[in-house]
């Protein structure tokens, strides 16, 4: 078999990319591995080790991983079975979904907080002022273009009526049609939605800060503002663990033997 | 008594008629095939049998037992889709099991059910492959398999032969057919291709524009088509609208060629009819001098091989007429050659046709 060479330039082009990500990540590493005083040699953990012992890093990033499944749990299964109906039984809404799914791109965060508070001030208390309530409901929004635009991806790539058909004719019900025939040929689709959701739901600032919710990202912020040097160890750590709970997901949702998201009828 | 009946069915989509009234009545273990062009109601009618649509009008009728409301998962029948409908996340053998599972049946003697079934599509060497590791006919010969898993009642195939290659094709509609006859399953099966259906089935319907024109076996089908559009569709006919000069004695004229057909005795003098010719009825040879009688003199415009037989048409006098014969015989009488075409006077067929009514209806090519 012939080996495909790449181009000299296709090279540079490489380089350059992977200089843009690198440099900054080992400017960060470089500056995490410093000390807060003047002289003093390279290199020392004892940043790491600031971040480790700080009750509020721990605190903080429970919450918002908590957040991120929560959110990646209900926008599941808002917009699976939503999807899966339209593409269905009504697909010429579908267009009318993909622009709703729009929104929350158009509405600035800022506008889309505001809004949110007004709206749900009426709610009781501990839906209004939880992360597992309002927080949780603002997130779902955020997320769901993400959500929508990679499901409705892995349902175009399964021939859903005749799927949801054979099943039926065997004497499956529409759960079970969900369930064991739809959902695992969609699992890509959903993996990769909630891999958005998960990094959206990490690194949200603006509607954390404006609803007045303590989360990863304003403790990021504070220590960024407050401590140069923690800051590096603590956003390199970020990263490591935002990585870490994508991977994990993957092996969940991954299942052995199995080719999901296949086209039917295709070969 | 009838097993399966659909009576009075009507289906209309907006302003468009699908179905326009269609009654079918079929006997336990009988395979009847609905056949006719793309958009004539034949995979609605099915749609309607399996549950996946609801009629406007009608009922559909298992053992006497009404099932028009039935929803499609309750109905026990199986369906063999002319898209691939295999679970792309399940193998070979796990889709066959699917509908035993739901049913939980899978263990002990439905294992053993799966095991038979895929013996019986001749896949017991490919139970652990997945729909993408098989090829389009494997892949309909495990939906056979999984439809007949369930035991269903009616087993219902749209199309399932027309993604296929033209020997697989072959190939599976007999091994369908065998299958068939050998669990004894009534089955409906809708195909637009008249040879696939006068091949398998016990019974053909032939539909055109929502309603059946005529249902009979493969042979009647043939031999004795009811109306144009089936003279038109079951194979090739040459079709001459004629009138009746002489009812007496059987004597038809079509654009100044008399004719004298058997069929025709009887008829009304001035009476617009429909003389049917079927191509291997017709005798060619080389011009001589002089004229017989019902005898048709052309050219060869045209000689198409179909392997041990030779399709030539003849055109003269504003007539064109298609015969077919040995291709040995063919290669005597080349393109531009002078012949005469004899016409049997028994074997040529009549039907009525209105006296200020319609043309004949023309089909589209790919639709024959």
């Amino acid at each position: 078999m012939k080996r495909l060479r790449m181009a000299p330039s296709a090279y540079l082009w490489l380089a350059l990319a992977a200089a843009y990500f690198l440099i900054p990540l080992y400017a960060t590493l470089d500056f995490s591995l410093r000390e807060n005083k003047v002289g003093t040699p390279c290199c020392t953990l004892h940043n790491y080790g600031w971040v480790v012992h700080n009750g509020d890093f721990w605190h903080t990033i429970k919450i918002s991983f908590l957040l991120a499944l929560e959110t990646i749990v209900i926008s599941l299964a808002l917009f699976v079975p939503t999807i899966y109906w339209v593409h269905l039984k009504v697909p010429r809404l579908r267009p009318v979904i993909a622009f709703l799914a729009l929104v929350p791109f158009i509405v600035p965060p800022i506008v889309m907080v505001v809004g949110l508070l007004r709206t749900f001030k009426w709610t009781p208390h501990w839906f209004y002022a939880e992360p597992w309530g309002f927080l949780a409901t603002a997130y779902v929004i955020l997320a769901f273009p993400y959500m929508f635009f990679s499901l409705d991806a892995g349902f175009r790539s399964i021939d859903v009526h005749t799927l949801t058909e054979a099943s039926q004719s065997l004497g499956a019900k529409w759960t079970t049609t969900l369930f064991r025939v739809i959902l695992p040929n969609i699992r890509s689709a959903a993996l990769a939605a909630s891999f958005l959701t998960l990094a959206i739901v990490l690194g949200e600032f603006t509607i954390a800060n404006l609803a007045a919710f303590h989360t990863f990202p304003i403790f990021l912020q504070y220590v960024n503002e407050s401590q140069g040097f923690p800051a590096g160890a603590l956003t390199l750590l970020s990263f490591g663990i935002t990585w870490a709970a994508m991977l994990s997901l993957l092996l969940v949702g991954r299942k052995r033997g199995t080719r999901s998201a296949v086209i039917a009828g295709a070969r | 008594m009838s097993y399966l009946e659909l009576e009075n069915l009507h289906r209309s989509f907006g302003s468009f008629k699908a179905l326009n009234g269609i009654n079918i009545s079929l006997g336990e273990g009988e395979f009847l095939s609905l056949l006719g062009p793309s958009g004539c109601g034949k995979t609605t009618a099915l749609r309607l049998v399996a549950g996946f649509d609801q009629p406007n009008e009608g009922r559909i009728l298992v053992e006497g037992r009404d099932q028009t409301g039935v929803p499609p998962n309750r109905r026990d029948m199986g369906m063999v889709f002319q898209a691939y409908s295999l679970f792309p996340n399940m193998n070979a053998r796990q889709n066959v099991e699917f509908g035993l599972r739901i049913r939980g049946k899978h263990k002990g003697e439905g294992r053993g059910r799966v095991d038979d079934l895929l013996e019986l599509v001749g896949l017991t060497h490919a139970v652990d492959r997945y729909p993408h590791q098989l090829s389009g006919g494997m892949q309909q010969r495990v939906a056979l398999a999984r439809a007949l898993a369930i035991e269903p009642r009616v087993l219902l195939l749209d199309e399932p032969l027309s993604a296929l290659d033209a020997k697989v094709r072959v190939q599976l509609r007999e091994e369908i057919r065998r299958i068939q006859l050998e669990l004894g399953i009534t089955t409906l099966y809708v195909t637009h291709d008249q040879e696939e259906a006068l091949a398998i089935s016990d019974h053909v319907a032939v539909m055109y524009g929502g309603v059946i024109e005529q249902m009979g076996t493969p042979a009647e089908m043939y031999t004795a088509p009811a109306t144009p559009f089936v003279a038109e569709f079951i194979g090739t006919m040459n079709r001459l609208d004629s009138r009746v000069v002489n009812g007496e004695v059987g004597e038809v004229e079509h654009s100044g060629l008399h004719l004298h057909v058997d069929a025709a005795r009887g008829r009304r003098n001035g009476e617009r009819v429909l003389v049917l010719i079927r191509p291997e009825s017709l005798e060619l040879e080389a011009a001589t001098n002089g004229t017989a009688p019902n005898s048709f003199a052309g050219e060869v415009l045209t000689q198409t091989f179909l392997g041990p037989v030779t399709r030539v048409k003849v055109t003269g006098s504003g007539t064109s007429l298609i015969a077919d014969m040995s291709t040995a015989r063919a290669a005597a009488l080349p393109v531009g050659a002078s012949v005469v075409a004899k016409i049997p006077s028994e074997g040529a067929k009549l039907i009525s046709l209105p006296d200020d009514g319609p043309g004949l209806p023309v089909l589209d090519p790919d639709d024959q």
